[in-house]
């Protein structure tokens, strides 16, 4: 076997790299070792990112075709490595917290495992390789929902979580395993879609791509299977809830999108098109129609995240490459307006333990700062111009209504109607932090100095993301650049 | 003897089905942990099912069966520890009983 094919696999080494130090710290160290772990991991882990965003991807395919790390699977883990980071900065305070402190390693070890199935994942060029690195995301994921051990709810998140978990990923294998009945023998992408495209059509088929898309659509909680994301994110601890909603939906977004146009792309309009198009229409507007009603933020923004999810998925019914390179931008905005509204409400409620709406009542008069976050990250996540959230709006519809067919421009359509819908339940939390009339139930706090940084990055990003041209220009190029694409203009 | 393929589908696409019904019915969360076993253990038949058949000359199929049953022992018992928890909070495993959040 040749070894020095595992140079190709930079990213999953600098993360498998940093797990076995954090681990061996954790292990080996004492008392007083144990308070810096924090530090260590979050600074080790962005050096690790900074790494990742200026070594170079190769693009080879390697172990016999199984893995690539093209420049497109290179930019998201980029992506995703910031979001992690975000997450580690604003969970710095919670970790240390006398429930969790005691066991703040395995919450780092646990994040970096999952973190390393979500490179699997977009990486595999191969369903074997595909299956591991989605279970190896998923599962870690149950035991971090069950983190907080004295809460009755984490448990009933994590159980609800874990028992979906293995239904869906039961359906995506017997998906498969009806896929690979038409492969020819073989479950490399290239070779299904070989086979496929010489293949005839037929109903086993259709019900192969239909039982693929329920798998992979829970793991991204597209309608209608999403019925386990808000209790999942409402019951689980804030960081994880940031962690789900975020960093686990990119990656399974950007690997439907690889398998469907990769494997499946000869049947796109015969099979899984119209199959995307209902589930794109009912993933925004029921995600929407159900967010209006939340009173608690946690619930209220696994909604939102279910609709914003729709939206992503719009890059992947325009099928080219266009389409991915603004998936990817809209991953890129999505982690900075999302974390943004996190990160307040994290500090909020481990300030003052308050997750309803209505405890943000008059916000303003004692925390301006977090209000005017907050107010940025609603207004990005609605698509307000001038905040990035209006730009990945735009180019993810242009790249929609770029292919010309009719039905899409419909879908299109449809999808702005549901950012008008949208508006008014995002701002629905900005009125109660700025108009409302009511007497402040949050006293005034200062937050602490690792969550205020997690501020500042998203704001940054929402409000620069938008207007500096570089940030879609090297998602454009990542695509451009990506040899496994290349069919795709 | 030789049987042809669809005497190992047809069981095997019985077993999904009892699967899938078992998840929704059942109140226990081991019948249910049990249920989605089966579901998993069709797929593996499936693979192993079109390997032998369609593919004799290739062993993806099997190989793909070994790392399913890995992983689904893995989803067991990750499943099963969360589950004591959950007995432990609340003194059983009904699932009509773990209704806190809703809606």
């Amino acid at each position: 076997m040749d070894y020095s094919q595992f140079g190709s696999m930079i990213p999953e080494l600098i993360v498998l790299g940093i797990f076995m130090l954090v681990f061996l710290f954790d292990t080996f160290s004492n008392e007083k070792g144990k308070k810096f772990l924090t530090p260590f991991t979050t600074i080790l882990f962005g050096l690790g990112t900074i790494a990742i965003w200026l070594l170079p991807a190769d693009g080879e395919m390697v172990f016999g075709g199984m893995y690539v790390n093209d420049t497109v699977t290179n930019a998201l883990k980029a992506i995703l490595n910031i979001g992690v980071f975000i997450v580690f900065l604003q969970s710095a305070k919670w970790v240390e917290s006398d429930e969790v402190a005691i066991r703040k390693g395995e919450f780092y070890e646990l994040i970096l495992v999952t973190l390393f199935g979500m490179y699997l994942m977009v990486s595999a060029r191969h369903f074997l390789l595909f299956i591991i690195g989605l279970e190896s995301a998923s599962l870690p994921l149950a035991a971090l929902v069950a983190f907080n051990k004295k809460h009755y709810e984490s448990h009933e998140a994590a159980i609800k979580y874990i028992m979906t978990a293995v239904f869906s990923s039961a359906i995506l294998l017997a998906g498969l395993s009806f896929v690979y009945a038409f492969s020819g023998g073989s479950l490399y992408f290239d070779d299904i879609a070989i086979s496929i495209g010489q293949g005839e059509m037929s109903g086993l088929l259709i019900m192969a791509l239909a039982f693929v898309i329920a798998g992979i659509g829970f793991k991204l909680s597209l309608v209608p299977f999403h019925l386990w994301t808000a209790d999942v994110y409402q019951g689980a601890p804030t960081a994880i809830t940031s962690y789900l909603s975020v960093i686990s939906k990119g990656a399974a977004a950007v690997a439907f999108f690889i398998i469907f146009v990769q494997c499946f792309g000869s049947v796109y309009s015969e099979a899984w098109e119209w199959m995307l198009y209902a589930v794109i229409i009912l993933t925004i507007t029921v995600g929407n129609l159900f967010a209006i009603r939340q009173k608690n933020m946690k619930r209220f923004m696994a909604f939102s995240s279910i609709s914003q999810a729709g939206y992503i998925m719009l890059g992947a019914i325009a099928a080219n490459g266009l389409g991915l390179a603004s998936m990817l931008f809209y991953i890129f905005v999505y982690v900075v307006s999302n974390l943004g509204a996190f990160a307040v409400i994290s500090t909020i409620e481990e300030n003052s333990g308050k997750l309803s709406m209505d405890d943000y009542n008059g916000l303003h008069k004692t925390n301006p700062w977090l209000s005017f976050a907050m107010t940025l990250a609603m207004f990005s996540l609605a698509g307000i111009p001038p905040f990035a959230g209006f730009f990945s709006k735009i180019l993810i519809f242009t790249s929609v209504t770029g292919t010309g067919s009719w039905a899409l421009y419909m879908l299109v359509l449809i999808a702005l109607i549901n950012t008008i819908i949208s508006l008014y339940y995002y701002l629905l939390v900005v009125k109660a932090m700025w108009i409302s009339p009511e007497e402040p139930k949050i006293g005034s706090f200062r937050s602490a100095c690792s969550s205020r940084i997690a501020l500042w990055l998203c704001i940054a990003g929402i409000v620069f993301f938008g207007i500096v041209p570089y940030i879609y220009q090297y998602c454009y190029d990542a695509v451009l650049n990506s040899l496994s694409f290349l069919f795709l203009f | 003897m030789d049987l042809s393929m669809l005497w190992y589908l047809v069981p095997s696409v019985v077993m999904f089905a009892c699967g899938i019904y078992g998840f929704i019915t059942r109140k226990n969360l081991i019948a249910i942990l049990i249920s989605l076993e089966l579901m998993l253990n069709s797929a593996d038949l499936n693979f192993v099912v079109f390997n032998r058949y369609l593919f004799p000359g290739s062993m993806d199929g099997m190989v793909f069966t070994l790392f399913a049953i890995a992983i689904a022992a893995a989803e067991t018992a990750i499943a099963i520890a969360i589950i004591i928890n959950i007995y432990r909070s609340i003194g059983n495993t009904d699932i009509s009983e773990i209704n806190n959040m809703k809606f």
